[in-house]
């Protein structure tokens, strides 16, 4: 018995290799110039999807990404590893929406796909770590949910039910659930696939635009302006039936006031020989100073 | 009692109240104070009468005490709604949340169902005025937080929206004394919870017991990739113990399988700030030193003079570990 899930995922700048490229002179980090990566989570979310397909083969594979034409990169590389349906929602209205507008925006892409079983995402993407569009998103379907799961122990498509393995603070809870439900995946889990050959030779072609775009951020088009061919869906504001006072900036109760880069700042640093005397020296010193006792 | 004040969900689990609760109540009582508005605290449980009397020491004004069997374990669902029906209820300007797993998961739901801003992991919360689009906002919430990787500091309002609502991590606010017999009142709920909401259920939970402290560490010794291996981790615990100190890692050096994750320094892992902090062969990335920067001393330990640990570091010593640390303990055996 097959069963109907979408899998949310999102491109990211590649926040955790920061190389000496992305750096500027004043020691601040220029965002555009950082890679365009598959945020990682939402990769083990599409392979806990994909696994969940192996094992019950009916079941369809629903990729779903908001964000700029660019991003299809993500939904091909989906295609690659075995999704079944890919679709990228992009708008210049969604422009500049916090996770509130994002996580509407991605339920009423869900809404569009029908009666779904599961919808699975990773935890957090990289860029904002704020780990809130998955709860959002489940509380604008009205779904139950199961955040930060490292393991399924146990899916019956039969008596819809799924028990999952959630992580906690020095722990984890075995949590058992009805179906549907909203999975956040981490990392620890579902070791992504390789893209398969075979799909890469099928799909390579799917997506004119996939290059790095600078202005990520910025850089929303209307979905029309670069649709050539139908294996990417581009669903815009209209196609999901959003509601636009609730999509973009306009829907977004959060503002940010401020931005500061953080900028290492060199301080008075005392060099110590590493020879042993001068290591006795400091050793000396901090005794002295009660430091260490 | 007036409304408008500040609140915050205290978590616990088992009983037993979230560092991180705590330590949002004092700041919450900070934050009132400036705001000449009264502290609340939203209590989630049952059988929690004792442990919800013991909150008003921590100088809040009312706790609302919301108990029920299907309280007892934390679920979203059955908590998403107590909490929402309360909010309404109490109408708060500020709510916050101890950045866990259980806030993590409620918080959002709790904004998606109010449709009001949720600001993520907070590291600082301050009161302040806004202009947007003509108007001054006065008192808002000044929501502070690290994004981008760490890259970057971003201050967050939401003006427009009450309560204005924040997930705080752990150890970041200070903890203030305790008053005994300040005047504050527990007000008990007996909420209903339909059936409909009783979608969970926890089959296991395992917590195993805190063995390590680093956040009330006076001293902690780190490592990273430095150490080169398991041994080389070793001596780094040697020197630990040697000093009565604290294990720390790298999320590098936790990644490599050398130490356990429950040591991990840093964005991910613990934010420690103690008297003493030994880096040894950390490079010092921005998560790891968003973690550490704010310890009283430290002493940076690194074969490559170009790591960025050095820019932070009031020592640096330049050299391999298996020398230094032997070097170490054998001055501190020496001197003590």
């Amino acid at each position: 018995m097959g069963l109907n899930i979408v899998v949310l995922v999102k491109q990211v700048p590649d926040t955790k290799n920061v190389t000496g490229k992305a750096m500027k002179d004043d020691g601040t980090v220029n965002r555009a110039a950082l890679p365009a990566i598959f945020n990682p989570e939402d990769l083990h979310a599409l392979e806990a999807a994909l696994r969940i397909k192996d094992a019950h083969p009916d079941t369809r594979v629903n990729v779903i990404t908001m964000g700029p034409p660019a991003a299809a990169q993500v939904l091909k590389e989906s295609l690659f590893r075995g999704a079944d349906f890919v679709a990228l929602i992009t708008d210049r209205k969604f422009a500049g929406a916090d996770t509130l507008a994002t996580s509407y925006a991605l339920s009423c892409a869900i809404r569009k796909i029908g009666a779904v079983d599961l919808v699975l995402c990773g935890r957090q993407a990289i860029d904002g770590d704020t780990a809130q569009v998955g709860p959002q998103t489940a509380e604008k379907l009205g779904m139950n949910q199961i955040t930060c799961v490292s393991d399924i122990a146990e899916l019956d498509a039969k008596k819809r039910t799924i028990s999952a393995r959630r992580s906690i603070e020095g722990g984890f809870e075995l949590v058992k659930a009805k179906l549907p439900v909203l999975l956040t995946v981490t990392d620890e889990g579902f070791e992504p696939r390789p893209p398969s050959a075979r799909r890469v030779m099928m799909y390579k072609n799917a997506v004119a635009s996939a290059s790095n775009d600078a202005s990520y951020d910025e850089c929303y088009m209307n979905a029309s302006a670069c649709a050539d061919d139908d294996i990417i869906a581009l669903w815009d504001i209209a196609s999901i039936k959003a509601d636009p006072e609730a999509c973009g900036l306009a829907g977004s109760p959060t503002k940010v006031k401020k931005i500061d880069s953080v900028v290492l700042t060199a301080q008075d640093i005392r060099m110590v020989d590493a020879s042993e005397s001068g290591i006795a020296a400091l050793v000396h010193e901090l005794i002295a100073d009660h430091t260490i006792g | 009692m007036n409304k408008n004040n500040v609140m915050v969900f205290v978590q616990q689990d088992d009983g037993v109240v979230a560092d991180v609760s705590i330590e949002l109540l004092c700041k919450a009582r900070e934050l009132a104070d400036s705001l000449h508005v009264s502290v609340e605290a939203a209590f989630l449980g049952d059988k929690l009468a004792a442990a919800a009397k013991a909150l008003l020491a921590y100088k809040v004004d009312r706790v609302n005490l919301m108990q029920s069997e299907h309280l007892a374990h934390y679920t979203p669902l059955p908590y998403t709604q107590v909490m929402v029906d309360l909010i309404k209820e109490r109408e708060p300007q500020i709510v916050l949340y101890g950045a866990t797993t259980t806030g993590r998961d409620l918080g959002p739901r709790i904004a998606s169902a109010l449709k009001v801003g949720l600001t993520a992991d907070c590291t600082d919360l301050q009161i302040g005025d806004h202009e947007l689009g003509g108007t001054t906002y006065k008192n808002i919430l000044y929501q502070i937080r690290p994004a981008f990787g760490g890259n970057i500091i971003a201050t967050i309002v939401s003006p427009e929206k009450k309560p204005q609502m924040a997930t705080v991590r752990e150890g970041v606010m200070k903890l203030t004394a305790q008053e005994p017999g300040y005047k504050g009142e527990v007000i008990e709920y007996k909420p209903g919870i339909g059936v409909d909401l009783l979608v969970s259920q926890i089959l296991e939970s395992v917590r195993e017991e805190k063995t390590v402290n680093l956040k009330g560490a006076q001293i902690i010794v780190a490592g990273g990739m430095g150490a080169g291996s398991k041994e080389g981790f070793d001596q780094i615990v040697k020197l630990a113990q040697a000093l009565n100190a604290e294990v720390g890692a790298s999320r590098a050096a936790v990644d490599a399988g050398w130490v356990n994750k429950a040591h991990q320094v840093g964005q991910t892992g613990t934010t420690v700030r103690p008297k003493l902090y030994i880096a040894c062969g950390i490079s010092g990335s921005i998560q790891h030193r968003a973690g550490m920067a704010e310890s009283s001393r430290i002493i940076a330990i690194n074969s490559d003079p170009q790591a960025p640990i050095f820019q932070i570091a009031h020592y640096g010593i330049i050299g391999d570990l298996k020398d230094v640390i032997p070097a170490f303990i054998k001055a501190y055996k020496n001197k003590a």
